[in-house]
């Protein structure tokens, strides 16, 4: 009944995530980094090990312990997409690979090792494979079954490949510590119970580990005991739909480029649905002829058409200029990947076409394409105690951050809004009987009461009626965004009313109640 | 040339007579359906309520604005603001906006006029603030566009040929005292014209916004300042 797992070929790429960081970042390997999830070392370069970092660690002690520790955080996608062109590149050279997770790449050893005449062929042919890459250090394992193979990857030490011959692969495993197949509270019961190895735990009978631990456990006793049920399922290959294209001689117009592009647009999109997919999501990156970079990804709100997709070049490019500005250096290399798809089934038009959000999502992408990605946005009401901060204004089609304005942020104003607020403050003085400036001492309380109110340069007006102030203090802690303004409300002789602040520079009008 | 003086003699009462048969003859938007509207401003609009595919003038008041733009937006439409980078949303949405079917365009730019097309296309309600000057032709190509899609656009600012002008006149804070209180309501008169009057015009005085937040008429005595007169009574008296 026990399915024979066959010799299996694990290739281990230690340090992954850290690698992949530091290339998508520029960051120099030799350089002690760590990367940090939840508050806690996830992975950290062998620098940084050197100086005593370990996966678990605070990062408050990370950091005590390597001062020149590059920190960044972890990202689960970066790693998968880095490791793309590894697996890409090992699958030409053996067939059959299954990810095991970025960094890890279990094979069948029956083809490979006919194929290269023997293991130790096989697995420096892969390693080979990998150093082209630029991957260096990798570790290959081959023993019975993928978990075995894996801790002989990982216990090949200084050599490049550890083989463990048929049938001794439980004798292998049998001294590692009993946590690499249970989790960390059945691990701390085994230790208790004086099972610290797997050896030890592989010589327990299996009726009663069943009994005790249930079905988690008798795997897990399976594992140990060298009969691997799992066996290596290769992944098939994921149909390609980025598309790329380069520029010779590379193009410095947005306009030129985006017609150059909408070939490749149609092609990108048309591969996706042949077989039923539809892009929700996509990133578009470009080199220029100086080596810049830049890379973005663009959500669409319902699915991309190949003008859509020229639309989202265009924007890239031009930022806030207009598709006749040339372009600070020359394009020379465009890349569309897909982020997100899914089945056209999800997305299929109803009988009577859309309803009247499609008509309004048309026409709306019109204008964006006349204006700009920018131009046309949603609102919403974020916290804050200054009132830009509230209005959270979002591009059309991208999707509203997520902050919290349910807080009761006080300070912030009560019920009535103000109908106008400035994106610019405007300058104004505000004047008392005499004709000063009303200023505003460190307990908050006035010098004389305000008589006169003028804008910009206007003629000063008399005030009907005014209160304040009121303080809003911010971030006192915080030097550089420290604020500490002093808001009042006036009433001008047209019955006008205003919001004005008081803060280090002067009197500025934040808003108007018209 | 002696021709008004003439006219400008005969009774008041003839003459307005005169003015609603005309306006009977050429207004074109006889059928055009109502849009829903804030209940208070049902006494300050002419003819009761927004229409599709007219264009009214909207001066003075933002606040005046997002009234016109609640009524249609809480019965479902999607209203769309062109040209106020300084329109207020949090107001907008205390006033009975749905931020969910609001569409900003804050600097339309040059092309202010397309985008006003392009959104009209779309959206029912459209508010704008011009740019720069409209000439006739524009404006009366625009409004050929709102009519065939019962589009209804709110200007701040200059519109040859707007069907309706709805300005503040005169505005008073409550709450706001020299040096305590704050603001809590406002009592404005807000005065509007028919197309084609540049005289007369209705002034009804309207609580922008109350205590509560609400738009509403203040009292009874508004009427009395000039009777608003209703599309039904227009056509009658033009029929008559």
């Amino acid at each position: 009944m026990s399915v024979d797992p066959g010799r299996t070929i694990v290739l281990w790429c230690p340090d992954w995530p850290v690698l992949a960081a530091g290339r998508e970042h520029g960051l120099d390997p030799v350089a002690p980094m760590a990367l940090i999830e939840a508050g806690l070392v996830f992975a950290c370069s062998a620098a940084a090990r050197r100086d005593g970092v370990a996966r678990g660690l605070k990062l408050r002690e990370a950091q005590y312990r390597s001062p020149d520790l590059i920190v960044l955080d972890y990202d689960v996608a970066l790693d998968a997409r880095m490791f793309e062109p590894v697996v890409r590149a090992v699958e030409a050279t053996v067939p059959g690979v299954q990810l095991v997770r970025p960094g890890t790449l279990a094979m069948r050893a029956r083809g490979p090792a006919r194929y290269y005449g023997g293991e130790d062929a096989a697995a420096e042919a892969l390693l080979a494979t990998v150093a082209e890459l630029g991957v260096d250090g990798a570790r290959v394992g081959v023993a019975d079954g993928p978990f075995a193979a894996e801790q002989a990857a990982r216990a090949a030490g200084a050599s490049p490949f550890l083989i463990v011959p048929p049938g001794a692969s439980a004798r292998f495993i049998a001294p590692l510590p009993v946590g690499l197949v249970v989790d960390a509270r059945t691990n701390i019961l085994l230790s208790r119970l004086g099972v610290r190895t797997l050896g030890e735990l592989a010589a327990l009978p299996d009726a009663d580990v069943r009994r005790r631990f249930g079905a988690a456990g008798a795997f897990a006793h399976e594992r140990a005991a060298g009969r691997e049920h799992s066996r290596v399922v290769a992944r098939t290959p994921p149909p390609e739909f980025e598309v790329e294209q380069h520029f010779e001689p590379p193009l410095d117009r947005v306009d030129q480029l985006a017609f150059a592009f909408r070939m490749r647009a149609e092609e990108f999109i048309d591969r996706m649905r042949a077989v039923r997919l539809v892009c929700t999501a996509l990133r578009i990156e470009l080199d220029d002829e100086r080596g810049g970079h830049s890379s973005r990804s663009w959500l669409h709100p319902r699915w991309f058409t190949p003008a859509d997709v020229v639309d989202r070049v265009r924007w890239q490019l031009q930022g806030a200029g207009t598709a006749d500005d040339g372009l600070a250096s020359p394009i020379v290399r465009l890349r569309v990947v897909p982020e997100r798809v899914d089945s056209t089934g999800n997305h299929e038009e109803g009988l009577w076409g859309g309803g009247p959000d499609e008509r309004v999502h048309h026409g709306l992408t019109r204008v964006q394409s006349m204006l700009g990605h920018e131009a046309v946005v949603t609102a919403a009401i974020g916290g804050g105690r200054m009132l830009a901060d509230r209005q959270v204004l979002v591009p059309w089609g991208d999707r509203a951050p997520e902050r919290p304005n349910d807080a009761p942020w006080p300070g912030s104003l009560p019920a009535l809004a103000p109908a106008s607020v400035f994106r610019e403050r405007l300058p104004i003085t505000l004047l008392d009987a005499s004709g000063t400036s009303v200023a505003i001492d460190a307990r908050g309380t006035i010098s004389s009461p305000p008589e006169r109110f003028a804008v910009g340069g206007g003629r000063a007006t008399p005030v009907r009626a005014w209160a304040g102030p009121w303080p809003v203090v911010e971030r006192w802690w915080d030097a550089e965004h420290a604020k500490r303004v002093h808001r009042f409300q006036v009433v001008d002789d047209d019955g006008c009313a205003w919001l004005l602040v008081r803060d280090a520079d002067g009197w500025w009008a934040e808003a108007r109640y018209d | 040339m002696t021709a008004p003086l003439a006219a400008s003699a005969a009774p008041p009462a003839r003459v307005e007579e005169l003015q609603a048969r005309i306006r009977g003859m050429q207004a074109t938007r006889l059928d055009s359906k109502a849009v829903p509207t804030h209940p208070a401003l049902r006494s300050v609009l002419p003819g009761g309520t927004l229409r599709e595919g007219t264009v009214v003038q909207v001066e003075g008041s933002m606040t005046l604005l997002m009234a016109l733009l609640s009524g249609p937006s809480a019965s479902g439409h999607w209203v769309a603001v062109a040209g106020f980078p300084e329109f207020g949303v949090e107001a907008a949405a205390r006033f009975g906006i749905d931020l969910e079917r609001l569409v900003l365009v804050p600097d339309p730019g040059r092309q202010w006029l397309t985008v006003v097309a392009a959104l009209a296309d779309v959206i029912p309600v459209v508010a704008v603030r011009p740019a720069g000057r409209v000439s006739p032709a524009e404006s009366s190509r625009l409004q050929a566009r709102l009519r065939q899609r019962g589009a209804t656009l709110l200007v701040a600012g200059d519109w040859p040929g707007s069907d309706a002008r709805l300005g503040v006149e005169a505005s008073e804070w409550h709450g706001l005292e020299q040096g305590h209180g704050r603001l809590a309501e406002r009592e404005v008169v807000v005065s509007a014209a028919r197309r084609g009057e540049f005289v007369r015009s209705a002034r009804s005085r309207l609580r922008l916004p109350g205590r509560a937040l609400e738009f509403a008429p203040v009292g009874q005595g508004a009427a009395e300042l000039a009777e608003p007169v209703s599309l039904d009574d227009t056509r009658r008296r033009a029929a008559g």
